[in-house]
């Protein structure tokens, strides 16, 4: 698959064409996942990033391939967004042993350090705290930090802690909440005070905005300015985007919480009819648009093909160690 | 003191500063610990003498400072961070259990998380329930993590050093009674100790005693007064908690056939238990008796009658050898 990031960063229609590829990317791989996971091939349980595309896309396009990244238990979409590969991804879901962690980490704790991807969290915020720390090296390095995390994660400790500590110490650090108003089957107005997650930021003196989280566009915008002042020694951004997930909150849930008219409203903003209809009206072919379209297709394909036919880890053949030598 | 003695939290600056001054990948924060120096008055100059890159103050936010070692551990630079009081690292255990040290086997090793957490522990201190426990068995049961305890100045430059050039994370425990002992410096060739080699102290005949941290200076005053009434005590200093260096313990076992090990905090739970359990399946038949002297199951208490009488020390250790053994003081 070509990578996002780009030294350049041209904000050409091409780069969104193929930023608009990595969201189908991520939309066709969890829909696979779906279909895996219920056919017993996808184990325990597995958080689906539909829906929520534009986030790590849009703030990915911004990013060099050398920034870090860290992402959250709905990780799939960080991971692919940041560069990790479809097949090394989805044979990690399956468990097997040419997963990127070789089967051993699963869905929701996913490390690909090849591509920045710092880790990916099964407890809320954890991801938060792991950007704050590589927020530390990056300052050192030259590149940025980025945090993947979602609402429920501002009422951890972590968030506060975190923001208030990148401010004082002016990290490189991009605090990226994907809003998707459930904080597990909770509504974001019973669990969160004020409502308000951006507003949060302003108290730690973190520049902060609510962005369009279905909008490409807005998010590419929004987290491009955060890294400029990042690399610019300006300190963090805390980006509140706004969003929402296709599936539940596990494959546990089938989110009975939710209303039909709150989904359909929320289906007539899928980011990727969005991203579509902008790149047409911006002139880019129907052509153009379907052979990307047929390359992520086959792409994915290929990765489930291949990522079935791999084998489990043999246990007798793991030599694990406890401790790094 | 003698001019080549040297003071335990020296000892500790010392080791930092060393490794600061060798390895630029390493980095030291925490609350207080660099414009005042440290509450222990462990770490003055340091901040003076590398600079506020390397050396610096952070927000009482245990959790985040926890969170920052290990983002910047997995990033390449050798993170040292100090929790004040060892009680306080129940507000880090997260960073530390779930992303600390499961790092290296579940990313199937892909890089290594080589951080340490530096805490003051133990009671002695009138300090109270809760800045006097030693937090080291909290993270017993947590594979990837090390756990090493000094119990002399020598010993905690050497494993100190060993702590930060080691590749994995390490919770360092430093006994806030041991702060102002004075000792030699470390021997010639042992100024880095590598983590997981436990140590005879103390050679003898009739009993091992086995602890860490302040356990092993109480045992060895023990040791001086049991030698008076004929019994023969070999002292070894386990200083990792975990991994624990069963060898060195089993070696000692099969000549003296006698093992108690002495720790401060209670017995349920603790690394004692553990030990005994791991030198009954591995050493039985060398075994004439084991024991264990521990902390009553209760907080510890504050004032100085109740938390003398709650602690092991030399006295202490002393009567329960002899009682356990038979010999008259």
């Amino acid at each position: 698959m070509p990578g996002l990031q780009s030294a350049a960063h041209v904000e050409t229609a091409g780069a969104y064409l193929e930023a608009y590829g990595r969201m189908r990317l991520i939309r066709e791989f969890e829909a696979a996942m779906h279909r895996l996971f219920l056919r017993g091939e996808v184990h325990g349980t597995t958080h689906l990033y539909a829906g929520q595309e534009a986030v790590a896309v849009g703030v990915c396009m911004a990013l060099d391939p050398d920034d870090y990244v860290s992402g959250t238990y709905r990780g799939h979409g960080h991971a692919l967004a940041k560069g990790t590969e479809p097949e090394p991804l989805l044979a990690e879901m399956l468990g097997r042993a040419t997963g990127v962690c070789g089967g051993r980490a699963g869905s929701m704790n996913v490390i690909d350090l090849a591509h920045g991807l710092v880790g990916c969290y099964g407890i809320v915020g954890g991801s938060i705290a792991a950007a704050l720390g590589a927020g530390l090296s990056a300052q050192r390095q030259g590149r940025v930090s980025v945090a993947f995390f979602g609402d429920g994660a501002s009422n951890q400790a972590y968030f506060h802690e975190c923001l208030n500590m990148a401010s004082v110490k002016r990290l490189p650090v991009i605090f990226v909440c994907e809003n998707n108003l459930y904080a597990e089957f909770t509504p974001m107005a019973d669990a969160t005070a004020g409502a308000n997650i951006a507003a949060r930021g302003a108290a730690y003196a973190v520049r902060s905005a609510v962005v369009d989280g279905n909008d490409l566009w807005a998010v590419r915008a929004a987290a491009g300015e955060a890294v400029t002042r990042a690399r610019a020694g300006e300190g963090p951004t805390l980006l509140e985007c706004q969003t929402y997930r296709h599936y539940g909150h596990s494959k546990s849930d089938p989110a009975p919480y939710r209303t039909k008219e709150e989904l359909e409203r929320w289906r007539e903003r899928d980011p990727l009819t969005l991203a579509r209809d902008r790149l047409l009206a911006e002139g880019v072919s129907t052509d153009d648009v379907a052979a990307v379209e047929q390359a992520t297709t086959d792409a994915l394909d290929r990765a489930v093909e291949n990522a079935l036919a791999a084998p489990y880890p043999d246990p007798a053949a793991e030599h694990a160690t406890e401790y790094a030598p | 003191m003698t001019v080549s003695e040297l003071e335990f939290r020296v000892a500790i600056r010392d080791a930092l500063a060393e490794e600061l001054e060798r390895d630029a990948s390493v980095v030291f924060f925490g609350e207080d610990v660099a414009a005042a120096g440290g509450v222990f008055k462990a770490t003055p100059d340091l901040l003076e003498r590398f600079g506020p890159d390397r050396v610096f103050d952070t927000p009482i936010s245990e959790l985040a400072l926890a969170g920052a070692a290990y983002g910047a551990a997995v990033t390449g630079m050798r993170p040292v961070f100090e929790v004040m009081f060892g009680d306080f690292m129940a507000l880090a255990m997260d960073s530390l259990v779930n992303q600390a040290a499961k790092f290296w086997y579940i990313s199937r090793e892909q890089g290594t998380v080589p951080l340490v957490v530096r805490s003051a522990v133990g009671a002695g201190g009138r300090f109270g329930a809760i800045h006097s426990q030693t937090h080291g068995t909290w993270f017993q049961g947590i594979p990837g993590l090390k756990i090493a305890f000094p119990s002399s100045p020598a010993e905690a430059k050497g494993l100190l050093k060993g702590a930060i050039r080691d590749d994995n994370p390490v919770v360092f425990l430093e006994h806030k009674r041991l702060y102002s002992v004075t000792g030699p410096p470390p021997p010639s060739g042992q100024e880095v100790i590598a983590l997981g080699q436990a140590h005879v102290a103390r050679a003898g005949e009739n009993l091992t005693i086995a602890s860490a941290g302040k356990g092993v200076a109480d045992a060895l005053a023990a040791a001086d007064a049991l030698a008076s009434e004929g019994v023969s005590v070999e002292v070894v200093d386990l200083r990792t908690l975990r991994p624990l260096d069963l060898p060195t313990v089993l070696e000692s076992v099969a000549k003296t056939n006698r093992l108690l090990a002495v720790e401060e905090g209670p017995r349920t739970g603790g690394w004692a238990t553990g030990l005994l359990g791991a030198v009954a399946e591995e050493g039985l038949h060398d075994l004439d008796d084991a024991w264990i002297l521990a902390t009553d199951e209760t907080p510890i208490p504050y004032s100085p009658t109740l938390e003398d009488a709650f602690l092991p020390d030399a006295d202490a250790i002393a009567a329960s050898v002899r009682s356990r053994l038979g010999v008259a003081a």
